[in-house]
């Protein structure tokens, strides 16, 4: 080994604690790419791989009762490559060991055990092919504990059938599975079966016909326009609207997440690397100064610039090299963690939570990459010193009156104030960088604190104000008014509300937007909408109220007209005032009055899903009553539904709070660290001339710790505003048409930030101000510069 | 008989770096005159800056005492030498110390701000001839002028005892003979105590007294019947 390369093992062993602060800030970003960005690909490709493998559709549409012999006109819609059609339907079940109802997707299993579409991977068992026989997602079958052969029953249309369970299987429709109305997906109350098409035909009513059916296409058709051919030929039939693989439940979610990891892996690292950066060229700045007489002293002896700048930058790599090191372990442990939670909510069928190799690769050549960058600086630095130079000392750094020195003086500022404000005011990039880096600090715990209070005004949004009722009952199709004394005698029940869904297509000229109305009584009490008042709000008759995210995808305000196609009743288009906007951050909701579309549709009042108030202590009477009641399609629990949101959240918050408070106090120590090392460093001198003239320890670490706090404390307004930019970032890539986060934004997060970071800040100069204790007066007097 | 400002009592310092013993101070015994301008003079490694150091409160001694005035300084904590290097002690270095980031009036402030009876910073570099350089920083004076910055800071304070080490080492002649120059009017107009290092046996001929070191030990003291001006003394 060179005696060079001995010098730099050597530097880089004196320089470890530092080196180490900023690995570790370094590391954070490769950690995060790499789990981010490689989940993004293997989620990704997994999920490409699956769908193509499995032939997920591409297009789908929902109908009343269309017949059989429609499949060949829809077949030859030009740019469909196949089209299959299937009855499906939703069915309550009373499941052993269960006093609760569960509900069912049911969906026909064709006769020939050969799906065209959307075709499910069998896990064990044999398909169902007799009366009788089912096949349930693998989920369902593992949350409920059962086994091939095991029955349950279903209440299919009104009756009671015992279904035993031959196969279980996973399916590209269903990989992330929720049951209408919920919130998490809950895989003991909520299934996908498979039955044979007969039996379907047979409990639904529809022999010779389906009512639903997906389409692939081909590479080059024009999904649009797939999707109104279709549309034309379902209508007579109650078509309720073509859409795509985006408004498709399951991939929507998917694609969610894969957006999000998308967004994580562009936004956060940069941050992470543009610090480190930072960082290593403001510690190799201060090395090379500090080398500055060896430096010359190698030139004398004949090494080239080229040689000492690689010297210099060498040593930045070594630092890269730990982070790299620490950053690929601490990212696999971390995609590992997100693989476990991925595998809970998504049903994949194959292993694919593996970060691919040239993601590792890719994230240690983008940190090493940008680590040099950060001392490219300083190594020149080094190459363009003169060796006669070199071998002097430096002039001292040049300070001039400033204005603000006039202010200084005329508030009669202590000197050692005057020398902190000054040197803050000397190397202003370094100081808005370091306080920039600080304030990154703060607003990372600001964009995760934030992300606590938003869920919390979405709790309480949902489920205090909005959703108020303990259970919704819904039917199989609308039924008369008249049922909801049926259900106000059964047991438990309390306070019973009506309402209605229609499918509709909402058009504001070129925008249109298919979603489903929610039709409600006036003054309802259990589910109410909250206007942008915060009070609740009813629709008026003739108008309609949209979730504020939705009106913006119209481009409609309110007092405009909207447009609006029902797909149910008399399939008839109105026009319809949008009365008002509504706060809402799941899905995308419209309202309109009970009464009114009742009017509208030329008909009696009809209910489709009653609002109700349980008695608590009935709820095992009211569940059993249901198992039997007829024309039911499902029962949705909202304290379930709450009580498994607020858990999944409040665990991911717990998470996601301390890793960001985590990383907050890394930045903090590997900024306020090396800054306050350098300080020191560099006022060796100037602190050791105080202590001569008298200055107690404490006076004199006042000048260190202030111009360290001083700079946290400039920072933290800094990082409230990036905090709060983030955060709204944060809200923008998380909204979908699925949810929304409100930004919410608790001075009591802020000043928690603020907390963590000032005394992290302050923990990591006092490590650097034991250093004046120890300081050998008499030695750094005696040195020249 | 004159007044004693610093006695010591067989002062040795040693320094141990684990393998070899360096006995930088042994057995110093020395009595300093208030008013009077000493001159330490001798080789490198003889001594003289380590019982300059031990004198300002900036090192302990060993073995033997030491004291300033009825203060004995020799087991003095860190919080008393700091006290009593406040109240009592001015130093001036080789290579000035001043503090970068302020004017050659602040930097004098950074004292006066703190000691019991300081003169105004404007006063000490009056004295030192350098009014017209009061709001420059040290990057913008010369040598010389930053040393005598330095001896203003020193003397701001109205210290007892002013302890120099080897002020003139990083000047010029001409600028060192100015900077003499300030030195001895100090001693002379305020009787401030003065020890001067250097190893340049010219300057001996302003003292008072030329105390020689040789090995850590005292190897003679020449009292000078008549002294020389600092203009009259060249190198």
């Amino acid at each position: 080994m060179q005696a060079i390369d001995i010098k730099l093992l050597r530097d880089f062993q004196r320089l470890w604690v530092q080196g180490l602060a900023i690995a570790v800030v370094l590391a954070c970003g490769v950690a995060i790419l790499l789990t981010a960005f490689g989940m993004h690909t293997a989620l990704t490709d997994t999920r490409e791989a699956y769908y193509e493998r499995n032939r997920f559709a591409e297009v789908f549409a929902d109908a009343r009762r269309a017949p059989d012999r429609l499949m060949t006109e829809i077949t030859e819609i030009p740019g469909v490559t196949s089209a299959e059609a299937r009855v499906q339907g939703f069915a309550v079940l009373d499941l052993p060991g269960r006093t609760e109802v569960a509900m069912g997707q049911m969906l026909s299993w064709p006769r020939a055990d050969d799906p065209l579409l959307n075709v499910p991977i069998l896990r064990g068992g044999v398909p169902p092919g007799r009366a009788g026989e089912v096949m349930v997602t693998t989920a369902f079958a593992e949350a409920n504990g059962f086994e091939i052969g095991d029955v349950f029953h279903a209440n299919l249309n009104g009756q009671r059938r015992a279904l035993t369970i031959t196969a279980t299987a996973l399916s590209p429709e269903f990989i992330y599975t929720i049951g209408p109305g919920a919130l998490m997906p809950d895989n003991e109350g909520f299934g996908i079966i498979w039955m044979p098409e007969a039996e379907m035909e047979a409990a639904f009513d529809m022999a010779g016909a389906f009512n639903h059916v997906a389409l692939r296409l081909t590479a080059d058709a024009a999904p649009e326009d797939v999707k109104e051919a279709l549309d034309l030929l379902l209508d007579p039939y109650g078509g309720q609207g073509a859409y795509g693989r985006d408004q498709q439940m399951s991939d929507a979610f998917v694609s969610a997440e894969i957006d999000q990891l998308r967004g994580m892996a562009v936004v956060v690292p940069p941050i992470f690397f543009a610090i480190s950066a930072f960082l290593v060229g403001m510690v190799m700045s201060r090395i090379v100064a500090l080398d500055r007489a060896e430096i010359g002293l190698l030139k004398a002896l004949g090494y080239s610039d080229v040689e000492i700048s690689l010297h210099y930058l060498l040593l930045a790599a070594l630092i890269a090299v730990l982070g790299v090191t620490l950053g690929w372990a601490g990212g696999t442990i971390l995609a590992r963690g997100m693989a476990s939670q991925y595998a809970e909510f998504f049903d994949f069928p194959y292993l694919i939570f593996r970060v691919p190799l040239w993601v590792y690769a890719m994230s240690g050549l983008a940190a090493l990459i940008t680590t040099m960058a950060g001392a490219l600086r300083a190594a020149l630095m080094a190459a363009r010193l003169a060796p006669a130079v070199a071998m002097q000392p430096p002039a001292p750094p040049v300070f001039r009156k400033t204005l603000a020195d006039r202010v200084m003086t005329a508030i009669r500022l202590k000197q050692t104030s005057i020398m902190v404000l000054r040197s803050l005011i000397r190397w202003p990039i370094r100081s808005a960088l370091t306080a920039l880096g600080l304030g990154a600090a703060t607003a990372s715990v600001i964009a995760s604190g934030f992300m606590f209070d938003a869920l919390t005004r979405i709790i309480d949004l949902a489920f205090n104000q909005s959703f108020r009722q303990d259970a919704m009952i819904m039917f199989a199709e609308d039924v008369p008014e008249t049922a909801l004394a049926d259900v106000a005698n059964l047991p438990g029940v309390m306070q019973v509300e009506a309402m209605q869904f229609h499918a509709a297509t909402l058009r504001n000229g070129p925008r249109e937007k298919r979603i489903s109305i929610e039709v409600r009584p006036d003054g309802a009490e259990l589910s109410r909408v909250i206007g942008a008042s915060g009070l609740p709000i009813d629709p008026p008759p003739g108008g309609i109220l949209l979730s504020d995210r939705l009106a913006e995808q119209l481009e409609v305000a309110v007092g405009e007209v909207l447009e609006v196609e029902f797909m149910t009743g008399r399939r008839e288009t109105h026009e319809l005032v949008v009365a008002g906007l509504v706060e809402q951050y799941f899905g995308l909701g419209a309202y309109v009055e009970i009464g009114y579309l009742d009017r509208l549709f030329r008909r009696s009042p009809q209910v489709s899903v009653a609002n109700v108030l349980v008695d608590p202590a009935q709820l095992p009477a009211l569940h059993a009553a249901l198992q039997d009641t007829p024309m039911l399609s499902g029962l949705i629990e909202m304290n379930e539904n709450r009580a498994s949101f607020e858990e999944t959240i409040s665990e991911n918050v717990v998470v996601v709070n301390t890793v960001y408070a985590a990383i907050a106090i890394l930045i903090t120590v590997g900024v306020a660290y090396n800054g306050a090392r350098i300080q020191m460093s560099e006022r060796a001198r100037e602190l050791a001339s105080l202590r001569i003239l008298g200055f107690t320890r404490g006076e004199v670490s006042q000048v260190l710790v202030g111009e360290t706090m001083l700079l946290a404390l400039i920072a933290q307004p800094v990082g409230w505003l990036l905090g709060a930019w983030i955060a709204h970032a944060l809200t923008t890539s998380f909204t979908s048409d699925l949810y929304a986060i409100p930004l919410v934004l608790e001075p009591a997060s802020f000043a928690w930030a603020s907390l963590v970071v000032l005394t992290a800040s302050f923990a990591s100069v006092m490590i650097v101000r034991r250093r004046i204790d120890r300081m050998d007066l008499v030695a750094v007097m005696k040195t020249r510069e | 008989m004159p007044q004693i400002v610093f006695r010591t009592e067989g002062l040795s310092k040693v320094y141990d770096t684990g393998e070899i013993k360096v006995h930088a101070l042994s057995g110093v015994n020395l009595e300093l005159y208030a008013g009077e301008l000493s001159v330490l003079l001798g080789p490198s490694g003889s001594g003289k800056s380590t019982l300059l150091n031990i004198l300002g409160g900036l090192d302990h001694a060993s073995s033997g005492r030491v004291w300033f005035r009825d203060l004995e300084l020799t087991d003095l904590g860190d919080r008393a030498l700091t006290r009593y290097r406040r109240d009592h002690v001015g130093f001036v270095f080789q290579f000035y110390n001043l503090v970068p980031s302020l004017s050659a009036r602040e930097n004098v402030q950074l004292v006066t701000d703190v000691a019991p009876n300081p003169m105004r910073a404007e006063e000490a570099l009056e004295r030192v001839g350098l009014t017209h350089r009061l709001d420059h920083f040290p990057a913008e004076m010369s040598g010389g002028e930053q040393q005598r910055v330095a001896i203003a800071r020193a003397i701001a304070k109205q210290p007892e005892v002013l302890l120099c080490d080897e002020p003139t080492g990083a000047l010029d002649s001409k600028t060192g003979v100015a900077v003499l120059e300030v030195l001895k009017e100090i001693n002379d107009d305020l009787g401030t105590t003065t020890v001067v290092i250097t190893h340049n046996a010219g300057i001996r001929a302003m003292a008072h007294r030329v105390i020689n070191f040789a090995d850590g030990r005292i190897a003679s003291v020449e009292e000078n019947e008549t002294r020389l001006a600092p203009h009259e003394i060249s190198w």
